[in-house]
């Protein structure tokens, strides 16, 4: 990838990407009384990206989830897992830094110029295990075990913590569709204190939900060290300077690790390193120039 | 390298169980399951309850 402009291609990706998996127009132009009911949403995009956004033409993978662990016939969900499995094992966390709308949404937020915030090595330590207390309790463990008399269960994450399905479906469509409006109620006050927590959070923090409370993050984090896009040192050229892990707002340490769990593949440490000595790589294979 | 082959070889068999997943979960209807979720406004994930 060329050095020099590597960030800017990320965010044209990423701002693409948002548009053409939301690009159900008729969604916000009808009042928020539709959105999108057409063959795509069988599909899952790789993202977080609620299906109840009036503009999303696939299904939140997350929900999708948690959609067939929460049916009455209590199905293992071989479909959306193998498509998370196939995800993971071609890209992993690179989802994170390059196909999530929500994920620029943040990177947006904490590009507004106010003093930032370095959490305390510790705490950031702890709370990074967070996204997988979600992944295995919210998104797994909960539906499983409750049923209700019907015998189906609750999407517990998109529920009670879920701030991408406030931003993106609950803020529109509570603002363009009169009806729904009655039914606001103490959850929808909680969801929204989430979302605000969560966008103040953004402003002070780099990506505060990817970093502590994602659950696909955390899934897709799992397969970091085996996917096909990683990102490799040359030990020949690095000096040990340490620009890498300084400019790395998730914070690691690329030349230690370059295939950490927490990184989502920005390419930021790249650009930064004076050596060349950090390149992405894709099957084994170099990719761009440096 | 012999390492190398090992991994290449234990990638594509996880590769080739995760489509197998994916592929089977499809025709055994949960893509159905999936697609009745998603097209439905859900009131659960906006914060409607």
């Amino acid at each position: 990838m060329d050095k020099k402009h590597g960030s800017k291609l990320r965010k044209i990706v990423q701002i693409c990407w948002g548009v053409l998996t939301n690009a159900y127009l008729k969604g916000f132009t009808a009042g928020g009384s539709t959105i999108y009911t057409g063959p795509l949403k069988h599909f899952c995009v790789p993202g977080m990206n609620c299906y109840s956004c009036p503009g999303a033409l696939g299904a939140c993978p997350i929900g999708a989830l948690q959609a067939v662990l929460n049916s009455r016939h209590r199905k293992f969900p071989f479909y959306v897992l193998g498509f998370l499995m196939t995800i993971g094992l071609f890209l992993g966390r690179f989802v994170c830094g390059w196909l999530c709308l929500f994920g620029l949404i943040q990177e947006l937020l904490y590009m507004i110029p106010t003093p930032k915030l370095k959490m305390p090595e510790r705490l950031d330590k702890v709370l990074r295990y967070l996204k997988y207390v979600m992944l295995i309790v919210m998104v797994v463990g909960l539906p499983l075990l409750y049923r209700n008399d019907y015998g189906s269960s609750k999407p517990f994450f998109c529920e009670f913590v879920c701030p991408v399905g406030t931003l993106e479906g609950g803020i529109p469509l509570v603002l363009m569709n009169d009806q729904l409006r009655p039914a606001l109620g103490g959850l929808f006050i909680f969801k929204m204190s989430v979302l605000a927590v969560c966008i103040l959070a953004s402003i002070f923090i780099y990506r505060p939900f990817c970093k502590y409370l994602c659950p696909l993050g955390a899934f897709y984090a799992l397969f970091q060290k085996v996917s096909l896009v990683k990102l490799d040192v040359d030990k020949s050229a690095c000096v040990s300077c340490g620009a890498c892990a300084r400019k790395c707002a998730m914070n690691v340490d690329p030349s230690k690790t370059p295939n950490s769990t927490e990184c989502i593949r920005c390419g930021e440490c790249i650009k930064s390193c004076p050596k060349n000595a950090l390149r992405f790589t894709c099957a084994g294979k170099k990719v761009g120039t440096t | 390298m012999k390492q190398n082959n090992v991994s290449i070889v234990l990638w594509t068999a996880a590769l080739v169980i995760a489509l197998g997943m994916a592929v089977f979960g499809y025709i055994s209807g949960e893509a159905q399951t999936v697609f009745t979720k998603a097209v439905k406004i859900c009131m659960e994930c906006i914060g409607l309850g």
